[in-house]
């Protein structure tokens, strides 16, 4: 899928990553099923562009941020990062590698250690990779870090608990860059915050990338935010990327039949606009036993028999165009079979 | 338009160890026939409290109604008994809550656990609470409901969990519905899909909806008359039209702001490149500013909001604004939600 582009630079390319959990049953604890996370995901991640990546829940996006990182181990395929396989890595390089990749969780509340004061917590990614010799180099890096997300420095001796959800997510940020990595994984980093405080850490995520020149993959489930800081959008059903493109053209050209009964399903701020909603029926078949053919023919509202048999490979569409989509019959505009 | 209930300046606190917090500190609001009230704040506002108020659940101690009314059929509610209070909770006034995974029993099969409201509020017999149970889960879109009803919480996924609390609390014909945050564990297309069964039934049935939500689109979507709480207080109510269009609080100018506009808005405003945050936390309970509680976070604020708390004052009829900057007329404070 996606060519190389002449005027960018690829920082991560990942091809036909897989992930399966397998299950295991009986007296004997054989594999009896496995959960398909991830199957056969392709893409590239551009230096200082934003990845997004959204989808429902358990479609598999974190699984695939993970894997990326190597913090679950995929089952096959490559992570190509500046043209080396990280997959392939001994353990001991792939720590080095951890200083140029972070990874930012979803709840501040449980991925920061309550006995630890900030300083530990910022302090501890400094000393894991000898970034600070002496201990005044380590206090300065540590109100540098503070600075750049927004904190004061007195904050250095306080415990988490002390601090709002929106400060605890700037703490964790912050040990995020403390290594200074080229690329994040943010893993729905906003989902746990009031409206209010999440543009405060959105914007802040913005001005750091532009700042320090970081690479995102940001994951997500809010389409507004994604498509907020996103320079390209790949939208995962059921551990399948079925469309993939700019986010302008994602989100004012979508073509898969997925694709706009989400965009559908956003709550639009304005009482006054009705909207002819596409209300998808059932729910997201299980990754244990996904459907043959296309993933999402059961719930779609435009399938056909060929749909049933094989799944569509992710193609092109929209000539002139970077948009791909992964069905027989993408095309803009309304869905012609639209269910009630 | 028939009134239901009336919440008149409603007190409810919590008498912890460090001394009283005034989680929900006088607030008033009314329910009409066949409409949606939407309460809208963020954490920590009282929201979640003010429900639990109406429905008698605070759990005491700590809590308790400290002073104010509850006036439902022309009976104070507070004033009942726990054995009066017990028929109408469930039956005449229910509430769904946030979590499907944890407020179903996970012990007993969903037939079971409908069954039980059935047969208490109802002179049926066990045969006939059946019927009605899969009758209710026919309602609310399960398929198949004569099996499902054997079925046990862990067989369902979560958008089903959350149809079967609302089969729950609609069995007995409820005059009220109380929905606290009913969808914010869900995905969008299941969020789509409960939302429209809310509306649904209120057509089909004519209860009045109290909905509880920190989402602006969907409290867009669904509330004829929105509530807006900051800090235990309500700082402007309104119809859901005139909050929308003419957001006089700047905390509620605030929320709008705060939230992306997708580049191809269908209601025409305009894509921001950068987020518009309140800035700030939400303040401390316990410690609260003198005068106007928002005055620390608000980008407007004069020596005259600090030192008296402003009066919720009715700028033109049935808009209730708690600022003393607000004036009637169009964006008195330059409303910075632009629009095509």
């Amino acid at each position: 899928m996606a060519e190389v582009n002449n005027q960018k630079e690829v920082l991560i390319s990942v091809r036909n990553l897989v992930k399966r959990f397998p299950i295991k049953g009986g007296i004997l604890g054989r594999e009896v099923a496995s959960v398909k996370a991830v199957s056969d995901v392709s893409f590239n991640i551009f230096r200082g562009e934003t990845l997004g990546l959204v989808g429902e829940s358990g479609c598999g996006k974190s699984t695939l941020g993970r894997c990326i990182l190597r913090l679950i181990e995929p089952t096959s395929g490559e992570v190509v990062y500046k043209g080396k396989d990280i997959l392939k890595l001994p353990a001991s390089d792939m720590r080095k590698l951890r200083r140029s990749m972070q990874i930012i969780f979803q709840d501040p509340f449980a991925s920061l250690n309550p006995r630890m004061t900030i300083e530990d917590i910022l302090g501890e990614p400094l000393d894991i990779h000898e970034l600070a010799p002496t201990k005044a180099d380590r206090r300065k890096r540590i109100n540098h870090l503070l600075d750049l997300v927004g904190l004061r420095k007195e904050s250095v001796s306080r415990y988490p608990h002390e601090f709002s959800g929106g400060q605890r997510q700037r703490i964790c940020i912050a040990r995020a860059l403390a290594v200074e990595p080229e690329f994040i994984v943010c893993d729905e980093p906003v989902s746990a915050l009031d409206v209010s405080i999440q543009a405060q850490i959105v914007n802040l995520l913005q001005d750091l990338q532009s700042e320090l020149k970081l690479t995102y993959l940001f994951i997500a489930h809010d389409l507004k935010v994604v498509e907020h800081i996103s320079t390209r959008v790949a939208v995962m059903y059921l551990g399948k990327v079925v469309e993939y493109a700019e986010a302008d053209e994602l989100y004012s050209h979508p073509t898969h039949p997925y694709t706009k009964a989400l965009l559908s399903a956003i709550p639009i701020p304005d009482p006054n606009y009705r909207k002819d909603r596409i209300i998808l029926q059932g729910d997201v078949p299980s990754p244990i036993s996904p459907p043959r053919g296309c993933y999402f023919h059961p719930r779609c509202p435009i399938a056909q028999e060929n749909c049933k048999q094989e799944f569509p490979p992710l193609i092109g569409v929209r000539p002139g165009h970077q948009h791909e989509s992964a069905c027989y019959y993408a095309k803009e505009g309304p869905l012609v079979r639209t269910v009630k | 338009m028939e009134k239901i209930l009336e919440v008149q300046n409603l007190q409810t606190s919590f008498f912890t160890e460090s001394g009283e917090v005034r989680a929900v500190d006088g607030i008033s609001f009314d329910l009409y026939k066949g409409k949606t009230v939407g309460i809208v704040g963020e954490s920590g506002c009282g929201k979640s409290v003010t429900s639990l108020s109406i429905m008698r659940l605070i759990p005491s101690p700590p809590g308790k109604i400290v002073g104010g009314k509850i006036l439902y059929a022309g009976k104070n509610l507070l004033d009942l008994s726990i054995g009066q209070m017990r028929k109408i909770r469930g039956n005449e006034i229910s509430m769904i809550f946030q979590e499907p995974m944890t407020s179903l029993n996970p012990v007993f099969t969903i037939g079971n656990q409908l069954m039980e409201a059935i047969l208490l509020h109802q002179d049926l017999s066990k045969s006939g609470a059946r019927d009605k149970a899969v009758e209710m889960l026919k309602l609310v879109g399960i398929p198949s409901p004569e099996k499902r009803i054997q079925d046990y919480p862990h067989q369902l996924s979560g958008g089903m969990r959350q149809r079967v609390m609302i089969a729950m609390a609609l069995s007995c014909n409820p005059q009220i519905l109380v929905a606290d945050e009913p969808t914010t564990a869900l995905d969008v297309t299941i969020q789509a899909q409960i939302l429209e069964l809310l509306r649904e039934l209120q057509e089909k049935v004519g209860m009045a909806i109290m909905l509880i939500t920190h989402d602006l689109g969907v409290v867009a979507e669904t509330a004829h008359e929105v509530v807006v709480m900051y800090a235990g207080k309500v700082v402007e109510r309104a119809t859901a039209e005139e909050i929308f269009k003419n957001p006089k609080h700047p905390y509620t100018q605030g929320l709008l702001n705060s939230i992306p506009v997708l580049s191809k808005d269908p209601t025409g405003k305009i894509k921001k490149t950068r987020l518009e945050p309140i800035p700030g936390i939400v303040p401390n309970l316990f410690d609260l500013p003198k005068g106007c509680r928002f005055q620390e976070r608000c980008k407007y604020v004069e020596d005259r909001c600090r030192g008296v708390e402003p009066e919720l004052r009715e700028l033109v009829p049935g808009h209730w604004v708690r600022c003393v900057k607000a004036e009637a007329g169009d964006s008195a404070m330059a409303v910075t939600v632009s629009r095509g």
